[in-house]
């Protein structure tokens, strides 16, 4: 029994724009009233519902290949030391599995989804999962290059294809599909990219990324999952990629579809000498079509690691820095990249991209279609949000970073023009209730009767990045596990998942197949849902 | 002064990083006796292990056999670190100023990825002077190392700028991955010097066993190493220049990475001629 007294809240699923009212928790759920318990005196204070992050990437092979590639950063950052209530870990560019749960919930996040799962990984990433502390978790399953329903989508078998991928999502016990430039990845073990959503994809004849990303978004609306498909467009990161982006959003009208770190989708431009935002065409997109969300994938200056199903493009990347670079191949599936990258304001590119991100938040005017992301750890790492928030609230604190750009990149931006401010009822949309409805996570995000209890409790502070980073409380399914800057309780989270209904033959049809190419038996491929610890499956078709 | 006498040997590997003459200058007596080290993975005082004498000195002297003593000097920034005995690894890595002379041998990633200052060992050293750590893009930045005996593997492992000179043989990979700087190798080296080296010279004063990705461009006596050599000669290393003794032998490299570094083989006049 939990009762918080006297805050102003903020919970836009409800509507409720910073007035005072009493919160009661009972059994890790609000209710309308409760007698007796611990009463927390928020007078004064700012309560939002818990953080959601729609778009990360915190557990599995490519993360796990990023630290491993990256022992320079744990030399140089933030130490977990093992106490009575914490396990040792490292924060830094990709934190280690515990970390990131004491970094999450230290932040007021209490929800995160992890964006890129292969099947084949799947099993890895759900131990991990289960090693992140605090959080409650989804995952997605990667889709859009799986040679089995590619080629049944070639073949012209809609309906088949559609039983795959939902035994699939099952398979990894996964919650929603991704989509990572659908049709570059499997050509991209020719050594070819799909770049445009009318080219052929080598080793098909008639199959484009169009006809992925159209079959795919409906698929997904069709089984009824909570969450509509994530897609990463094609031709990622490269200038004039906004006519690729544009092209993707027209192949999805009729669909509900969330696009992922749009940021890194908007560029105009001919190359690299000549790249310039493109945020405009692509926000006015957004504000004439409710059935897309986004999430910006915005971009902080200083060091990550950037990791990616997206091969070809990392590839690239790798090029251009000649750092180091990380290739995987991941079977039938999909494929990786990882590439350590510093972004610098002297460099004019990674200056477009810092602007992109911020114009993306500020020119989608409904904060319930564009959610605060960094596409962790790709355009930065999660721990630095309250930057990022810094910058959407203080207009004159962005006029300030402005001046570190480089002369040339007048006329690139649109964001010297943009004066627009978040308020506080739009910050706690785009970083908590609207993520959470975006995901279809109905009793996330959102302070109401019957909802999970997870609250955080901010003293209001001149500093916009100290409030964010340092929450008074944070309030996890009722129990206080942030309190006064410390980490008090460490209790474990839940894994949501779902169970799209499919052929029963389907087994028995994948199966040779499966044999037929896989190097692991078609017996020990999917993950066993006793293998998984806390799960809850969200039923198909709820959402609207 | 400050003087740190090793009562008996740590019997696993010693972390102390805060016996460098900066953390030092300001500290009591009583202070530094009661700095915290690492010996293996529990917490003990220095002066468990060491003889203390001295106090409010960036000048320090250390006795004994300090092999399994590592990171002395580490992160330095001015002052005098003298070292009468062997000392274990990371000997002044990431060390940004002042001095340290051994009168003795050193461990492994002598002044690992140093920013500046000045490391003297009298007797021989260990691999990856001056390198760069596991993962890291670059190694020394700046300063100068100097060894009088030999040296191990990966010698100026990935480093960017600044001095190294082996007075003896020096072992395989010497320079790996060199991204600028300059080793002088007074008694040559063994197998594969200068492999992947993007930038950077390698100056040796015997005959080396050359990949080959390196290619001999020409046979010439270049005026920046008369000018080098006349600094190298107030840290008191003769290295030959003038025409009348002979020419260098320059290779460009290493053509696999594609590199534009370069190794300079000396030449006395009676083999050229």
């Amino acid at each position: 029994m939990l009762r918080i007294t006297g805050g102003k809240i903020y919970d836009p699923a409800n509507g409720i724009n910073g007035e005072v009212r009493d919160l009661f928790i009972q059994d890790g759920q609000f209710v309308a009233s409760a007698q007796g318990g611990r009463t927390i005196d928020a007078t004064g204070m700012i309560v939002f519902p818990g953080g959601v992050d729609v778009h990360t990437h915190v557990a599995g092979g490519a993360i796990n290949f990023a630290r491993a590639m990256t022992p320079e950063d744990h030399r140089r950052t933030q130490a977990f030391i093992r106490s009575q209530s914490r396990r040792s870990g490292l924060g830094g560019m990709a934190p280690t599995t515990f970390a990131t749960g004491y970094l999450y919930a230290g932040m007021g996040f209490t929800t995160v989804n992890e964006a890129a799962v292969p099947v084949l990984s799947a099993r890895h990433t759900h131990e991990e999962l289960c090693d992140i502390p605090i959080v409650d978790k989804s995952s997605l399953v990667l889709m859009a290059n799986n040679e089995l329903v590619l080629d049944q989508l070639e073949a012209g078998e809609y309906e088949r294809a559609k039983n795959i991928m939902a035994w699939y999502i099952w398979a990894a016990k996964s919650y929603g599909v991704k989509a990572v430039n659908p049709g570059g990845v499997t050509a991209w073990k020719w050594g070819k990219d799909a770049k445009q959503l009318t080219d052929s994809i080598e080793g098909y004849s008639k199959l484009t990324p169009g006809n992925i990303v159209t079959s795919l978004a409906r698929m997904c609306d069709e089984l009824k999952l909570p969450h509509p498909v994530h897609l990463h467009c094609n031709n990622l990161g490269a200038p004039g990629n906004i006519s690729t982006t544009m092209d993707t959003l027209k192949h999805l009208e009729g669909h509900r579809a969330h696009i992922a770190h749009s940021q890194y989708h908007a560029y105009g431009g001919d190359d690299w000498d000549t790249m310039q935002s493109n945020t405009a065409e692509l926000a006015d997109y957004f504000n004439t079509h409710d059935n897309l969300t986004t999430d910006a994938g915005a971009v902080l200056f200083g060091d990550t690691v950037t990791i990616t199903a997206d091969g070809p493009w990392q590839h690239l990347l790798y090029k251009l820095t000649g750092r180091k670079w990380g290739n995987l191949d991941v079977e039938n599936e999909t494929g990786c990249g990882i590439v350590p990258y510093t972004y610098r304001p002297s460099n004019l590119v990674n200056a477009v991209q810092w602007a992109a991100g911020l114009e993306l938040l500020l020119l989608i005017e409904d904060p319930w279609q564009v959610f605060l992301s960094t596409d962790h750890p790709n355009g930065g790492c999660f721990w630095r949000y309250p930057e990022i928030l810094e910058l959407l609230m203080c207009a004159d604190h962005r006029k300030e970073c402005l001046k570190q750009l480089p002369d040339a990149i007048k006329g690139r931006i649109k964001l010297p023009e943009i004066d627009r401010e978040y308020t506080l009822y739009e910050v706690a949309t785009a970083m908590c209730a609207g993520p959470a409805r975006a995901l279809g996570l109905t009793k996330k995000g959102n302070l109401g009767v019957g909802c999970d209890a997870d609250v955080v409790i901010y003293e209001e502070d001149d500093s916009v990045v100290r409030m964010f980073s340092h929450p008074r409380y944070v309030i996890k399914a009722g129990e206080v596990v942030i309190e006064d800057g410390d980490i008090r309780e460490t209790p474990d989270g839940r894994e949501f998942l779902v169970k799209p209904a499919y052929d029963p033959n389907t087994d028995d049809f994948i199966q040779p197949l499966f044999e037929d190419c896989y190097t692991m038996s078609f017996e020990n491929y999917p993950v066993e849902l006793e293998r998984l610890e806390r799960t809850e499956i969200q039923d198909c078709g709820v959402s609207e | 002064m400050i003087r740190l006498t090793l009562k008996h040997q740590p019997s696993v590997p010693l972390e102390a990083e805060v016996l460098s003459p900066s953390a030092l200058a300001e500290l009591s007596h009583d202070e530094i006796c009661s700095l915290r080290l690492y010996h293996g993975k529990r917490q003990v005082r220095v002066d468990d292990l060491f003889e203390v004498e001295g106090e409010r000195s960036d000048e320090v002297e250390i006795h004994g056999d300090l092999h399994r003593v590592r990171w002395l000097g580490r992160e330095m920034s001015h002052g005098q670190l003298t070292i009468h005995g062997s000392v274990g690894m990371h000997l002044g890595a990431y060390m940004k100023g002042g001095r340290i002379d051994v009168h003795g041998s050193a461990g492994d990633w002598i002044g690992g990825e140093m920013k500046n200052g000045f490391i003297h060992v009298h007797g021989h050293g260990g691999g990856q002077i001056g390198g760069g750590y596991r993962g890291s893009l670059r190694g020394m930045k700046n300063g100068t190392i100097i060894v009088d005996g030999t040296a191990g593997l990966e010698v100026g492992l990935r480093m960017r700028r600044g001095t190294i000179v082996i007075g003896g043989m020096v072992k395989d990979f010497c320079g790996l991955q060199m991204k600028g700087g300059t080793i002088v190798l007074l008694e040559g080296a063994e197998i594969r010097t200068g492999a992947w080296m993007n930038r950077g010279t390698i100056i040796s004063m015997q005959p080396l066993q050359l990949l080959p990705t390196f290619q001999l461009s020409c046979y010439y006596n270049p005026t920046f190493l008369n000018v080098y050599a006349r600094y190298l000669q107030t840290l008191g290393i003769n290295v030959p220049h003038t025409a009348q003794d002979g020419s260098w032998a320059r290779y460009c490299g290493d053509c696999s990475v594609p590199g534009k570094g370069e190794i300079l083989v000396w030449q006395p006049h009676t083999l050229t001629a």
